[in-house]
């Protein structure tokens, strides 16, 4: 097996470019599925025989859900190749992973918040899936704080890549808290035995819907990589060759 | 129509739930673009002192 392929994402030039040239491809099928998953899911999906219009705030609700777990586990893996090979362009990547996953997972909560209130009559219970995503939202916040609190980046880098690959024991602990634990919170309705726990007019919008924010994440996790790669490499002579040949557009 | 607005009495949730996520997406990408700006100008500063050395 040839790893070159791999190891030349390695190089902060290489990442720069390519990772350039990925993000319109991401972008673009993102916009496309959001808007169909919208449109599906708000306007052409039947209300739900128990919870009426109410059951929409799911196309929002748990499509940021899965975006706060995804750029967690994205984090913790990029974090870990960091650490093991001592690659840059790995710790930038983790880096990029955290204020969108602290963002999604935080409306995630509140979405959850906004459903809860209606459904269950308030606003919050101490439940394990609940408080297992509080506690995710707690890691990216405890990452962004560590990554704050140290001057020197390549230090800042290996503390919170240890940070990072410590919380991930929590993703499965929220993904099995509703069947592990007598939940409040509804069991997986879309991935389980027997097939999705609703009708293909309800759960289509919802994959679209999921599927559009997973390519959004790629896209905005790379430009902000790219971002974080170009501040690290801002002495380099690629630098001064990727500004050169740009001028000063995006 | 504005019985579809009213989301069977749910408007209060389901709406600022869409919306709040909406917002969600754009400051993302607004954000990571100011980030991107923010490095080059950087970068440029560092390349005119190096020049200028």
């Amino acid at each position: 097996m040839n790893w070159v392929w791999f190891h030349r994402f390695g190089s902060p030039p290489y990442f720069y470019s390519v990772a350039g040239r990925i993000v319109p491809w991401l972008a673009w099928p993102a916009a496309l599925l959001m808007v169909a998953g919208l449109y599906g899911g708000l306007v052409l999906a039947p209300p739900d025989y128990q919870q009426s219009d109410a059951a929409r705030i799911m196309y929002v609700h748990v499509p940021a859900a899965y975006v706060g777990l995804m750029a967690y586990v994205v984090m913790a893996v990029a974090a870990a190749i960091g650490l093991v090979w001592r690659l840059k362009v790995s710790h930038a990547v983790a880096a990029a992973c955290a204020p969108i996953g602290a963002s999604f997972t935080a409306v995630c909560l509140v979405t959850g918040m906004l459903w809860g209130q209606p459904m269950w009559g308030t606003w919050w219970a101490w439940d394990p899936r609940l408080v297992s995503m509080l506690v995710l939202l707690f890691f990216f916040l405890g990452y962004l704080g560590l990554r704050g609190a140290i001057d020197d980046t390549a230090r800042a880098d290996r503390a919170s890549a240890v940070l990072a690959v410590v919380g991930v024991v929590n993703v499965p602990i929220v993904h099995f808290s509703v069947i592990w634990w007598n939940s409040l919170h509804q069991g997986p309705s879309l991935l389980r035995k027997g097939g999705p726990a609703m009708p293909a007019s309800m759960w289509v919008p919802l994959v679209l819907m999921i599927f559009g924010f997973t390519f959004y994440f790629y896209a905005v996790m790379l430009m902000r990589a790219r971002a974080e790669v170009m501040r690290r490499e801002r002495g380099g002579q690629w630098v001064r060759e990727v500004l050169n040949a740009t001028g000063d557009k995006p | 129509m504005s019985s579809y607005w009213a989301m069977s009495g749910y408007a209060a949730y389901v709406w600022p739930s869409v919306g709040l996520t909406v917002a969600l997406l754009v400051a993302n990408v607004l954000w990571a673009r100011q980030l991107a700006r923010e490095a080059r100008a950087e970068a440029r500063r560092r390349i005119a002192s190096q020049d200028a050395s």
